[in-house]
């Protein structure tokens, strides 16, 4: 009987754990958990297994092996030192990684003040200006990307001069454009750089002592002092007379064109294919697919920053704009010091999607040839080592990193900007 | 309203993990029985290289990789156009073989000893021995390969040729700036804008995108070939099945061009009495059977698709714009001084 009544509370309890809601949720959360984990593991062991029956290699151990191709010279063989044919796969993977960040960090940078400048010209009450800015985003923000790159490299070799003529030349042979690339001086570095370097650092900590100085005095006395020219004129003249005093380490090497039939310092005559600038002599190349890659790609970006720019600059009340022209302030020193700062916080968010987004479309590379990540790892080698799962993983990581140490920093920005509420 | 969608996405799982665990089991069943199953064989191809595979002007699939297709199809099902194409980048087509999206590959392929061990792929053969070409604009005025020290050169990305041109040029001690596109149309662009001085890739490919140029007449096609391409069909490692039928496809057809067994005179051959070509035609012996198809399987791709030669010719012989003579070639028959060598149906 005292048995029977205890099973009476058992089934008494059972059933009220089946119908409390959070019992019963807790469950079913606890079998999508496990389906979760059931599924991954799954997924792991079909991927072990089948590559085992298809005899395919796995793990890492390719990156420390030679790769035997050469890669297009861009910033990444500058900075990876690798003879042709030498490199091995994880020296291509650094190659990678850095030039699609040069295209990614130079092209925010472009996108950023073509955006903010088309963005402030939609809103000007000159026509022109306005309906230019209106055409540009109209036209660029509403064309494929990858039709745009396509458009730019093909223009850019049909435009640009041949190889065997120096094309167009600027400040006496220091800058040349022709259809091999922007032919540009190099700063060629010897001993005692680093003092200078550590000379500009110190300089630099030395301006803004000067600036923190001048605000303490601004806030307690009300004199201002121009804390920026003076900061300025400090670094200049320390970098400068440090550079001097160690004996001028940093050299521009300038390009050089060779025509057909020159003599080589080596004693050897120009061949007709050799003719062209000759960058092993000295100055730096920047690839005509580069240039391509970064005018499509900050050319589009900026479309849709200057939107973002001019829904920003409108949010900010009129009043706002009429309460410092009212104070007499210009109408410079009103977008300056008054619309901008308060159209930032509007602003930054959006404009961080941007520019992770112009970071994930320079993957778009591939189609002209330049040799970001996607374009040599995950193209070329892959098609050699055949590892797509570590290599794309590998590839995945890198993008996943740059994106998210964008968004870290555009938060941090966006922080510093947010409105301090009193 | 959540609980509802848990419960939704809890048999959806449980449903796929079933579904798959089967198509796993499938899968290693063998490529020949889910070749059988789908009615057709899944050929990867080329996006388009004259000569080997390309869409003619009435959208249909033609080349000497396409007829290997064709032919694996007629020895399969006896129709030679049950085959679906599926056109592969260079860099696409191991992976697309490796996770099944294709049966086979007859994609101008180079047999390289990586590729065969350790990407997990069988070759099955060699049905065109090509090595790499350059290719110059005439104006330049090069004349031979070792003239090229400082040229800068136009290839694609995701094959041999990229190796090729770097090892070329490290052993003879010449800089080289590479220019590497994905698709063979842009690396033509590219050339012929001016970007390059040199296009280079397997000499048959030269022949084939040289149409393309804006005035193929001004260009010139070195003398050097510096590499070995024996380019051949491709199959999944393990699967010694489907390898042998896709072997023994392109067996046969060389077999019978060396037999002189056409597609015109198929019919009567049927009736010879030398036991090779009744071997061949399966009118003795139970060749056919043997490696999981019908009998009849060759006289099926002799009739349908041709010989190894009737093909060549078709496609990138003398008679074709890529003008590819094939007399005193590698690619003639070994009677006749080539490399092409089939075992015997025997």
């Amino acid at each position: 009987m005292a048995s029977q009544t205890e099973r009476d509370g058992d089934e008494g309890g059972l059933a009220a754990l089946i119908y409390d809601p959070k019992a019963r949720g807790l469950l079913f959360q606890v079998i999508l958990l496990l389906a979760v984990i059931g599924f991954f593991a799954w997924v792991l062991d079909n991927t072990i297994s089948n590559l085992a029956a298809q005899n395919k290699k796995s793990g890492f151990g390719f990156l420390g092996e030679t790769s035997g191709f050469q890669i297009l010279t861009t910033l990444g063989t500058y900075l990876i030192e690798s003879r042709p044919g030498e490199a091995t796969y994880f020296d291509i993977f650094w190659i990678g990684v850095i030039n699609t960040l040069a295209v990614a960090v130079i092209g925010i940078v472009l996108a950023t003040i073509l955006g903010f400048v088309i963005g402030i010209c939609r809103l000007s009450s000159n026509i022109i200006l306005r309906g230019f800015a209106t055409v540009y985003v109209e036209v660029l923000r509403n064309l494929p990307l990858l039709l745009q790159i396509l458009f730019f490299y093909i223009v850019v070799l049909r435009i640009l001069p041949d190889k065997r003529d120096p094309g167009y030349t600027a400040f006496d042979g220091a800058f040349g454009l022709n259809i091999e690339g922007l032919f540009a001086p190099y700063p060629s570095i010897s001993d005692g750089f680093g003092t200078v370097l550590l000379a500009f650092l110190g300089a630099c900590v030395l301006a803004w002592i000067v600036a923190w100085l001048a605000r303490k005095r601004q806030e307690a006395t009300g004199k201002q002092f121009p804390s920026f020219w003076v900061g300025l004129a400090l670094v200049v003249a320390i970098t400068m007379a440090v550079f001097y005093a160690v004996g001028q380490p940093m050299v521009w090497e300038f390009p050089r064109f060779l025509n057909a039939g020159d003599e080589l310092p080596d004693g050897r005559t120009v061949s007709r294919i050799r003719a062209g600038y000759d960058i092993t002599l000295g100055g730096m190349v920047i690839v005509p697919e580069f240039l391509a890659l970064l005018l499509a790609l900050s050319l589009y970006t900026a479309s849709f920053i200057a939107e973002i720019v001019r829904a920003g600059i409108l949010a900010v009340p009129g009043g706002q704009t009429e309460a410092s022209k009212a104070l007499g302030m210009s109408n410079g020193a009103t977008l300056r010091l008054v619309v901008i700062p308060q159209a930032l916080r509007v602003i930054i968010p959006p404009l961080t999607s941007q520019y992770l987004n112009l970071t994930k479309n320079s993957s778009l590379a591939v189609a002209i040839a330049y040799p970001d990540i996607v374009s040599i790892f995950a193209g070329t080698a892959l098609n050699q080592v055949g590892q797509e799962i570590e290599m794309i993983f590998m590839m995945m990581m890198v993008y996943l990193v740059i994106s998210l140490v964008t968004s870290a920093f555009m938060n941090w920005f966006n922080d510093r900007m947010r409105l301090v509420e009193r | 309203m959540n609980l509802r969608k848990a419960t939704g996405a809890l048999s959806a799982l449980a449903l796929t993990m079933t579904a798959s665990t089967a198509f796993a089991d499938g899968h290693e069943g063998g490529t020949l029985a889910s070749v059988t199953g789908n009615g057709a064989v899944q050929c990867g191809v080329s996006q388009g290289l004259p000569g080997f595979s390309n869409k003619d002007d009435a959208g249909n699939w033609t080349g000497i990789d396409v007829d290997l297709c064709r032919a694996v199809a007629a020895a399969v099902f006896g129709d030679a156009n049950a085959v679906r194409f599926t056109p592969l980048s260079a860099k696409e087509r191991f992976t697309a073989l490796s996770s099944g999206e294709v049966d086979m590959l007859s994609r101008n392929t180079t047999w390289t000893m990586t590729r065969d061990t350790q990407l997990g792929l069988n070759f099955a053969g060699v049905n065109y021995y090509d090595g790499q070409g350059m290719m110059v604009p005439t104006s330049l005025g090069v004349t031979n390969a070792m003239e090229l020290d400082g040229a800068s050169i136009c290839t694609n990305t995701g094959t041999t040729t990229e190796l090729n041109i770097t090892d070329f040029f490290r052993t003879n001690n010449m800089s080289f700036e590479l220019v590497a596109f994905e698709k063979a149309d842009e690396v033509v662009a590219a050339y012929d804008s001016g970007r390059c001085d040199v296009y280079t890739t397997d000499k048959s490919g030269i022949a084939a995108q040289r149409l393309k140029l804006s005035d193929p007449g001004a260009h010139t096609i070195l003398p050097e070939t510096i590499s070995k391409e024996p380019l051949g069909p491709v199959v999944r490692q393990g699967d010694d099945g489907w390898f042998n039928v896709v072997r023994w496809t392109l067996n046969c057809m060389i077999n019978a061009e060396e037999m002189g067994v056409t597609s015109s005179n198929v019919s009567d051959m049927m009736n010879s009495d030398n036991p090779g070509i009744k071997r061949l035609l399966g009118t003795e012996g139970t060749f056919g059977e043997n490696i999981g198809v019908s009998n009849g399987w060759c006289a099926n791709i002799i009739g349908q698709v041709g010989n190894y030669g009737e093909s060549y010719e078709a496609n990138v012989g003398a008679d074709t714009p890529l003008q590819l003579a094939r007399d005193g070639s590698v690619n003639a028959l070994w009677t006749e001084g080539g490399l092409m060598y089939a075992p015997p149906i025997r």
